[in-house]
């Protein structure tokens, strides 16, 4: 019995699906908002989103921790901040040397990581982004220590943004390239090697994946990602503070990987969604807020270790099956899959 | 059986000189040496704990030795890390399963062919029209393979939901992916049922025929003897005897590594 052989991986139809819903969303979203607070918050859960997207395929898809990601950002921010404002530099170069800045380091610091075995790339991001975070605060000259400095206006082609609607709509269209992105590289070689050197290293490296170099290269790819966002985040609120490196704001990114669901690309649009609204919703706790955030995800981490999408996936998927089960009556003995 | 015509060995595709391997005190592998002529099935036994993964973590750069020399092609690799090795066309599977459960079955044996795509990230986001192209045979290419290796029901199954003797073959699969000249199969028979083995076996000569040399560690002792061209027997990590199944089958020194025959007197 010769089945025809399917030609596109299972992954990739509901992911074209998604792609549709999310632009969808994303054209129908302005019509329905009118208040400007919704529309910050829905670009704030989106500038989340991409850089979320960014640090999962170093973290659910190649399974390496960085701690330091908001470092990072704020390498992305403070470029866009203090080269225009002290230096003279057009905003667009700017985030382009920020994110320059940002990838060089990353590879510095992980060129020898990645030649030890562990998690010493956890550790050592840990150390870098508190490092910067020290530095954004301590340089009070360039960088108006814990106050924070304005930021000049992003130039765009010589057009001005300033509005909040131009803001959506740039930003809206960066989440749905980096989501079609992040489809596109998980089903690529590239994607394939990164995804095969974290579920068995010895694997890997035997069909040929130089899995050092390949954990470099994503490291350093999430870094630049993050910078540039940075960047954008900078230029957007007007205003940057240290806090945008804090190691907190690291954590925070983070948990929104994990909650939403490593290795699932709208896992961390969900993760984004949810991790940036619950803190206003909570904002009633007064005071109690991180008590309850805190709660949230260790039930989250006890009742769905994978993350919310991909359970909710499983869930829907087990249901499908023990209903198709049903119609067929007494199904054949062969029960996996 | 079916006697595949052992062709006379040229030059061996794979020379192992005085090779030796020190964990701690441990002396895993101790001064083994031997010849892999190209094409044939070459297989290596031994007792449990007797080096004979350890020897082929050595010559696939899992380990490095710490004496000794490997010649793939007369050209020393002693050393080098596997992926290096990989671009020589050596590949293997594992005792201990190594499949990526994170992926499909599909995808997996996809990864074997690591080294003949395009690697480049930026192709790939932008979905580039030569890189799709290539992936989409690919698609066909590995699900010929897992038909090849009797997994046409599985070409859709996630690895994490198929059963033992499905990821051994996986692992097959996956190896003949890279296209290899020289393919190390670990135990590829443990822990399958007599009709399982059958089939491996069967799936042996068949890569065999399509002219990849293969190098066998099985406790099988029907299936070694009746598979392999020539036999390497090893007993705590060092080299007992070699030659064919016949001549190991009357050596003295291996009935007594295997038959414990108390006081044979070989083995120091």
């Amino acid at each position: 019995m010769i089945r025809p052989v399917i030609l596109r991986p299972m992954a990739l139809r509901p992911a074209t699906l998604g792609l549709v819903a999310l632009a969808v969303l994303v054209l129908v979203l302005p019509l329905v908002i009118s208040n400007s607070f919704y529309l910050d918050l829905v670009i704030r859960i989106a500038i989340n989103a991409i850089i979320v997207l960014g640090l999962n395929l170093l973290i659910g898809f190649a399974g390496q921790i960085s701690f330091g990601h908001a470092g990072f950002l704020g390498i992305g921010a403070y470029a866009s901040a203090v080269l225009p404002t002290h230096f003279g530099w057009p905003p667009l170069l700017a985030l382009i040397a920020g994110a320059a800045a940002a990838a060089a380091l990353a590879a510095v610091m992980a060129w020898p990581i990645f030649r030890l075995k562990g998690h010493y790339l956890a550790m050592a991001t840990l150390g870098l982004g508190i490092i910067l975070n020290l530095i954004f605060r301590n340089e009070a000259s360039y960088t108006g220590g814990p106050d924070g400095m304005a930021v000049p206006a992003m130039e765009l082609f010589g057009l001005q943004l300033s509005r909040d609607r131009q803001w959506y709509w740039v930003i809206a269209a960066l989440l749905l390239v980096s989501v079609w992105a992040s489809l596109n590289i998980i089903d690529s070689p590239f994607g394939r090697a990164l995804r095969a050197l974290h579920g068995s290293d010895v694997a890997a490296r035997v069909v040929g994946v130089d899995i050092a170099r390949y954990k470099m290269a994503i490291f350093v790819m999430s870094a630049t990602f993050a910078s540039i966002m940075g960047s954008i985040t900078a230029h957007y609120v007007g205003f940057v503070t240290p806090n945008i490196a804090d190691f907190f704001h690291s954590v925070e990114l983070v948990t929104m990987v994990v909650v939403g669901g490593m290795a699932s690309v709208f896992g961390s649009l969900l993760g984004a969604v949810l991790l940036t609204i619950l803190p206003q919703a909570l904002a009633t706790f007064e005071g109690w807020e991180t008590v309850a955030f805190g709660a949230i995800l260790i039930l989250c981490m006890i009742f769905m270790p994978r993350g919310l999408l991909p359970t909710l996936a499983a869930r829907l998927g087990s249901l499908r099956f023990a209903v198709a089960r049903l119609r067929a009556g007494r199904s054949a003995g062969e029960s996996d899959s | 059986m079916m006697a595949r015509t052992s062709t006379a060995p040229a030059t061996p595709v794979l020379s192992v000189r005085d090779l030796s391997i020190n964990f701690g005190g441990v002396r895993a592998v101790q001064n083994v040496s031997f010849d892999i002529a190209s094409g044939c099935i070459y297989s290596v036994i031994g007792p449990n704990g007797a080096g004979k993964t350890t020897l082929f973590n050595l010559i696939t750069g899992v380990y490095v030795p710490t004496a000794g020399e490997i010649l793939l092609d007369g050209q020393p690799v002693q050393g080098q890390p596997p992926h290096r090795l990989a671009r020589r066309g050596v590949a293997r599977t594992f005792q201990n399963l190594q499949v990526c459960l994170n992926m499909t079955a599909l995808e997996n044996v996809m990864v074997g062919a690591h080294l003949r795509l395009d690697r480049n990230v930026l192709k790939a986001a932008f979905r580039w029209p030569s890189l799709r192209r290539a992936d989409q045979a690919l698609h066909q290419e590995a699900a010929e393979l897992m038909r090849f290796v009797g997994l046409e029901h599985a070409l859709e199954a996630r690895a994490d939901a198929m059963s033992y003797g499905a990821l051994k073959r996986l692992e097959i699969a996956r190896a003949l992916a890279m296209k290899p000249r020289l393919l190390f199969l670990d135990e590829p028979a443990a822990g399958l049922n007599p009709r399982e083995t059958l089939e491996i076996d069967e799936l042996i000569r068949k890569v065999a025929v399509s002219g990849v040399t293969v190098v066998l560690v099985e406790h099988d002792m029907k299936m070694v003897m009746s598979l392999s061209d020539r036999i390497l027997v090893l007993d705590y990590g060092k080299k007992l005897a070699e030659g064919t199944a016949a001549e190991i089958r009357q050596d003295p020194a291996v009935i007594a590594a295997y038959l414990g025959a108390g006081a044979a007197g070989e083995t120091p």
